[in-house]
């Protein structure tokens, strides 16, 4: 009942927390990244770091205060650099680490001739790096599984903590779509015979580890699109500079070297340049936060991307089952008394149906729901297929609930006679989406029918309004059911939801998927059904969930170890949260130039044109502490924007305009303003340092 | 009436006539460059040069026919103007230089016109119209042709072909620009411009003193020279001579020929990406700058005066015709320099330090505030490409714009387009500066002296064409140097232009949704203004530092 429900919360997309410690821990490594042949993937830093050894050699060459000032804060702004790229791989680590330690070196008991159903089949001891493809294995309770796989025998419980780290064991069982189990879980109860579906070396937790360590990772398209844009601006940043000697000379105020190395590093694009891999192993990392494990960056990206959801409508959309949602008495009844019975009847009714309908009568109209003790002589009418009908005799009552064909049948034996209102009401229900379910009652006034309990699915709370912030973000969803099609058209109408696919097979899904595709649109899915792993292999975007097989894992990008398919939503908000970071933080790095020009021109020429002095707006104290502010500045600025990096930029679902403006002025003007009030309050530090005067 | 007054009725008259034309003449050119239909006239140029109208041509083959069709060009001019004293109406001028036959050739086909010679000391009449006057025509056609292609990668999906070169600058030549520069040809002889093929006439001024001034046939080169932002003047003086630019209407005339077409080509844009919308905020953009350029540099000549005498005149009025005034002056040197025209009616050298520092900058822009025929919408729109990146960025998607994705593929050209011009005029200027020898060619010294260098190459390599005067540039050092930067500021530019629109056309377009940034609105308007005189004033303000700014602020 969405009305009824508390507010939708506006929501965040958060990371973890940066710990200070994990700077201090991360630290060697960031030194380590020194190795110019590491630096070279970084265009912008290893420019950095050429001129920081440029300036360390000017310094030794022509010792002071100013140019060991500056070569030592170049150093610092590209060991800040790899600071943050250390951060953002030593939180993978530690959950790398955890993972190593489930994979333990196993033994395996591989059943050398099984076939379905043999009885106790020969078996023979492996290492489990031994097993191959196709290898059947027995594992009991107490052990830990060999390998992925499939169930093809029996039933157990499982925990799966290792991976998913919920502590709750699942059931796993042959069949259907819960059959798949993961090497480095353990068996808690029962026998189960599984099938091994990967290589030595190549299993989930093998490529989990690679993942969340960043071995795997590769540049994503559009980081590599990012860095040639910032290759090409610190190019012309290094002509400017370069070609600033002659007019120099000319002007007779030739620069030294220490000057032109700081101007170029201050004007290439550091900020970004610094953070841009940070950005993305975090991405990547936030995922793994919620559980979900991206099998690469690309996939993250194109999560941004996705212009069309495809959702599930159980589990995602509605929850499990269909509750009662009203009581509709024919004419001459009180709602009351129509509500009474309808408790009555299902009292001892434990489905989730029965519950819903006793759950209502006490909400709406305010009877406590009787214990089944509390009823003298009461006798209890249990649903069976052939009745469909469930009910109670009481107090020389009989009260009878179930399908519409049903219980008008047993009133018409009664003698009663149902009248057209009951067929009215039940038809308007069904066409509704819902589920009609008629109470009759038999007593001292004969049979009749009292009136019509109406069952529907029941949409999430919030669910509608999270499907409004996906089209103010421009994303189409359309719900997945295997309803007929006027089911799914009530709930889709309810939701909120775009489009819906009804009575849907794997192969409308696949169709619908290449459809959207042939108009340039890119399609995200969840699925968990070997039957679900052709589309979730087409999806641009396909998150498997862990329940489902392996099949489906195999076929997807993403799996989602919590196997919630609304997550969904959150990963293409983490995708487009990944995207916004970089484009604010290049837009800031730019801005920063501004700020660091009136910082530095005046500093360098207004010597032989005093007039520039009047670019000095910020009134530094001289030209080497304004130099050396801009740097400080410049490698401050990196570390300080480590957090945002790793966390990744506020992100509300809403339109691209109203995205862009609040970032513009955000990260555009915030980034014009910033620099000249931080670059004048460390003027205001240095200038005390001797020989920076 | 007052200067002030006559200064805001030229300027609403400009206005006014230049949005009239706006509509009408953006579908005429998008039309041209669509229809299915060859004339006769074009069929027979199709058929003498072999060329299938038909056929389509992928990007590296429009490619190779732009750049066999110009180089084809330059050494026929050069050609041309060494073998002079030979053909008809040479009016016995001597074979040009081979450095300035170079420079001169190189300059007319990049449609740059810088000109380190005296058209009425050293050109024949023969060489003006059939040489000169031809390549004012084709170079602006295939500046045309370059922005056609580019708007065809964006229309075009999943395909390979962008246009074919030959039938573009056929249209744009026969179908555009020549009926336009005949009618506007006939409109300034009426307004008293000279059409003739008389020589030197020797004639005694007033003071008594002995002239000689050349006749010929100034309205036809006039026309086309202002239409197709070419700016080389028939006379040394260019249009603040009077036989090139007699009144102010004339001078009214020649400043709406020279915006007409680079303001009118956004509206060919979004009639043929069929978003009209899109057209309009480009035209926005270079509107904005433009404005906010004539009202800085005009109140800068206004207001900074001196000497008593500049008051009396109102103005700073050294180096400007007195039958132009401040606002004049300034209105057509903002627009010459905006547009890569490059023809002049004052000396910009004579400018004040303010003044003249923004003429600069207006080129360093990269001649895109509405920029040259055709080059000047190509040159915002590889803007625009690189703002819609770093913004889409900040939305949250892979940045598309206009349903192309961009991609590191054309981001790469892209940032090569941004990238070379601004390398061009540094390192050239650079070079110039770390060469005592050619440091004689400047007659200025000081912070002056280094501008009118930077002035020199920035006007080379954005192939504007105008001088800052004080340079004396016709040594065989900066002829090459100079014929050089605009051989690569022309052609460099074109091939990631045309290589963008190659990738652009091959890709399958996005669908447009809420998620989308929107390139329509003011919001972007406001955008692309801005990343483009942020990126600009980054790159250049060292230089502009230590020259107009070491000289303007005291």
């Amino acid at each position: 009942m969405a009305d009824s429900l508390p507010r939708h919360q506006p929501h965040r997309v958060s990371g973890g927390l940066l710990d200070p410690r994990q700077l201090l821990a991360s630290f060697p490594d960031a030194v380590r990244k020194l190795d110019p042949r590491l630096m070279v993937r970084n265009p912008v830093m290893f420019v950095v770091e050429v001129g920081a050894l440029l300036t360390t050699l000017s310094a030794l060459k022509d010792p002071g205060v100013f140019p060991w000032v500056i070569a030592a804060w170049l150093w610092l702004t590209t060991v800040f650099a790899n600071l943050s790229e250390a951060v953002a791989e030593g939180r993978g680590k530690a959950q790398a680490e955890t993972l190593r330690r489930a994979r333990t070196h196993t033994t395996a008991r591989r059943l050398t001739d099984w076939r379905p159903g043999a009885e106790a089949p020969p078996e023979e001891e492996v290492a489990a790096a031994e097993l191959q493809l196709g290898d059947h294995v027995v594992v009991e309770a107490g052990q830990i599984i060999p390998g992925d796989g499939d169930v093809v025998e029996g039933v157990a419980s499982v925990d799966e903590s290792a991976i998913t780290g919920e502590s709750a064991p699942v059931i796993r069982e042959s069949g259907g779509d819960r059959s798949a189990v993961t090497g480095g879980t353990k068996v808690l109860s029962d026998r189960i015979v599984v099938k091994i579906t990967s290589k030595p070396g190549e299993t989930f937790i093998d490529r989990m580890i690679a993942l969340v360590e960043g071995a795997a990772r590769q540049k994503t398209p559009n980081e590599i699109a990012l860095n040639i844009l910032l290759a090409s601006l610190t190019i012309v940043f290094m002509i400017a500079v370069i070609t600033l000697q002659p007019f120099a000379i000319y002007a007779k105020a030739e620069q030294s070297i220490v000057i032109l190395v700081a101007l170029v590093v201050a004007l290439i694009p550091t900020t970004i340049g610094a953070l841009l891999s940070a950005i993305g192993i975090a991405g990547m990392d936030r995922l793994v936060q919620r559980n979900v494990l991206a099998m690469s960056g690309r996939a993250v990206e194109a999560a941004g991307d996705v212009n069309t959801l495809l959702l599930d409508k159980t589990g995602t959309i509605t929850l499990g089952n269909r509750q009662a949602a009203e009581f509709l008495p024919v004419q001459g009844v009180e709602a009351d008394e129509l509500a009474d019975a309808a408790q009555l009847s299902s009292l001892a009714d434990e489905t989730p149906e029965g519950r819903s309908v006793v759950v209502l009568a006490k909400w709406r109209h305010a009877l406590r729901a009787r214990g089944e003790g509390e009823l003298e002589g009461a006798e209890f009418v249990p649903f069976t297929a052939q009745t469909r009908m469930s009910g109670v005799d009481v107090d020389g009552r009989s009260i009878r609930k179930g399908a519409a064909g049903a219980v008008t049948g047993w009133v018409t034996d009664r003698g009663g006679r149902p009248g057209d209102e009951v067929h009215d009401i039940t038809e308007r229900i069904s066409q509704s989406g819902g589920t009609p379910l008629v109470v009759a009652v038999d007593d001292a006034d004969g049979a009749r029918v009292l009136g019509v309990i109406h069952l529907k699915d029941v949409v999430k709370e919030g669910i509608r309004e999270r499907f409004d912030e996906l089209r103010r973000m421009g994303i189409k969803t359309v719900m997945i059911t295997g309803d007929n099609p006027l089911t799914a058209k009530a709930i889709a109408e309810e939701a909120g939801v775009d489009d819906f696919l009804a009575e849907a097979t794997p192969e409308d899904k696949m169709a619908l998927i290449k459809r959207e595709q042939a108009g340039g649109k890119l399609v995200a899915m969840t699925g968990d059904g070997t039957n679900d792993a052709p589309a979730l292999a087409q999806a641009d975007v396909g998150v498997a969930m862990n329940t489902g097989t392996s099949a489906a894992k195999e076929a997807g990008n993403m799996v989602d170890l919590d196997s919630n398919p609304t997550k969904l939503i959150e990963i293409v908000e983490i995708g487009k949260q990944l995207l916004i970071t970089r484009g604010a933080l290049t837009t800031f790095s730019i801005a920063n130039d501004v700020a660091k020009y009136f910082a530095i021109i005046p500093a360098m020429f207004a010597v032989a044109h005093p007039g520039l002095d009047r670019l000095n707006i910020m009134k530094l104290h001289s030209p080497t502490s304004a130099i050396s502010s801009a740097i400080i500045f410049n490698a401050l600025i990196i570390v300080a924007l480590i957090p945002l990096a790793l966390r990744g930029v506020r992100y509300r679902p809403s339109s691209a305009a109203a995205l862009l403006s609040r970032n513009i002025w955000l990260y555009g003007l915030g980034g014009l303003v910033l620099p000249f009030v931080g670059i004048k309050l460390i003027d205001l530090a240095v200038q005390f340092v001797p020989g920076l005067h | 009436m007052n200067d002030t007054l006559a200064g805001w009725l030229q300027i609403l008259a400009l206005v006014a006539a230049l949005a009239l034309c706006h509509r009408p003449l953006g579908d005429y050119v998008a039309h041209c460059l669509t229809t299915t239909r060859h004339l006769r006239a074009e069929r027979l140029v199709y058929r003498t040069g072999g060329v299938d109208g038909d056929a389509e041509q992928t990007w590296p083959a429009y490619m190779r026919s732009l750049l066999a069709f110009s180089a084809v060009s330059v050494l026929f001019l050069y050609a041309f103007l060494r073998l002079q004293n030979h053909l008809l109406l040479s009016l016995g001028m001597k074979p040009v230089a081979p450095d300035l036959a170079f420079n001169t050739a190189t300059s007319f086909v990049t449609n740059t016109n810088w000109q380190a010679y005296s058209g009425e000391s050293a050109m024949g009449h023969l060489v003006q119209m059939a040489g000169l006057a031809v390549q004012n025509f084709v170079s602006a056609a295939v500046g045309i042709a370059v922005v056609a292609a580019l708007i065809r990668g964006f229309t075009r999906k999943r395909t390979h072909h962008i246009g074919n070169f030959w039938v573009d600058l056929t249209r744009i030549v026969l179908r555009v620009l020549l009926p336009v520069a005949f009618v506007f040809a006939l409109v300034l002889v009426a307004a008293g411009v000279i059409q003739n093929f008389h020589g030197a006439q020797a004639l005694t001024t007033v003071a008594g003193d002995h002239q000689s001034i050349t006749g010929g046939p100034v309205a036809s080169q006039e026309a086309i020279k202002e239409l197709g932002t070419n700016g080389g003047g028939f006379y040394s003086a260019n249009s603040a001579h009077p036989f090139e630019n007699p009144t102010g209407f004339t001078d009214l005339v020649e400043i709406f020929l020279l915006l007409v077409i680079p303001f009118a080509l956004p509206r060919t844009f979004g009639t043929m990406v069929r978003d009209r919308r899109q057209g309009y905020a480009v035209v926005a953009v270079m509107a904005l700058i433009w404005a906010a350029s004539v009202t800085v540099v005009t109140i800068n000549e206004l207001h900074s005066v001196s000497s008593p005498a500049g008051h009396a005149a109102g103005g700073m009025m050294e180096g400007k015709e007195q039958r132009f005034g401040i606002w004049s002056s300034a209105l057509f040197a903002v627009s010459t320099t905006l547009t890569s025209c490059g023809a002049v009616n004052a000396a910009h050298d004579s400018f004040t330090p303010g003044g003249g520092g923004l003429l600069i900058f207006n080129m360093m822009l990269g001649e895109i505030a509405p920029g040259g025929t055709g080059s000047g919408l190509y040159g915002i729109l590889v803007v625009a490409v690189i703002a819609v990146f770093v913004a889409g960025l900040m939305v949250g998607r892979t940045p598309e714009y206009l349903g192309k994705k961009l991609g590191s593929r054309e981001i790469k050209f892209a940032s090569l387009y941004i990238l070379s011009t601004p390398a061009i005029v540094l390192v050239g200027a650079g070079i110039a500066m770390s060469l005592p020898g050619e440091q004689k060619a400047m007659t200025n010294s000081g912070p002056h002296g280094f501008s009118e260098v930077l002035y020199a190459f920035t006007s080379a390599a954005n192939n504007n064409g105008s001088a800052f005067a004080g340079l004396q540039a016709n040594t065989v050092w900066y002829n090459t140097a100079l014929g050089l930067a605009m051989v690569f500021g022309r052609f460099l530019p074109m091939v990631f232009v045309l290589a963008l629109s190659g990738a652009l056309a091959r890709q399958r377009p996005v669908p447009v949704t809420a998620g989308t940034l929107p390139t329509h609105r003011p919001q972007f308007v406001g955008l692309l203004a801005g990343v483009i005189l942020i990126v600009v004033g980054l790159t250049y303000f060292p230089a502009l530092a230590l020259g107009p700014l070491a000289e303007g602020l005291h």
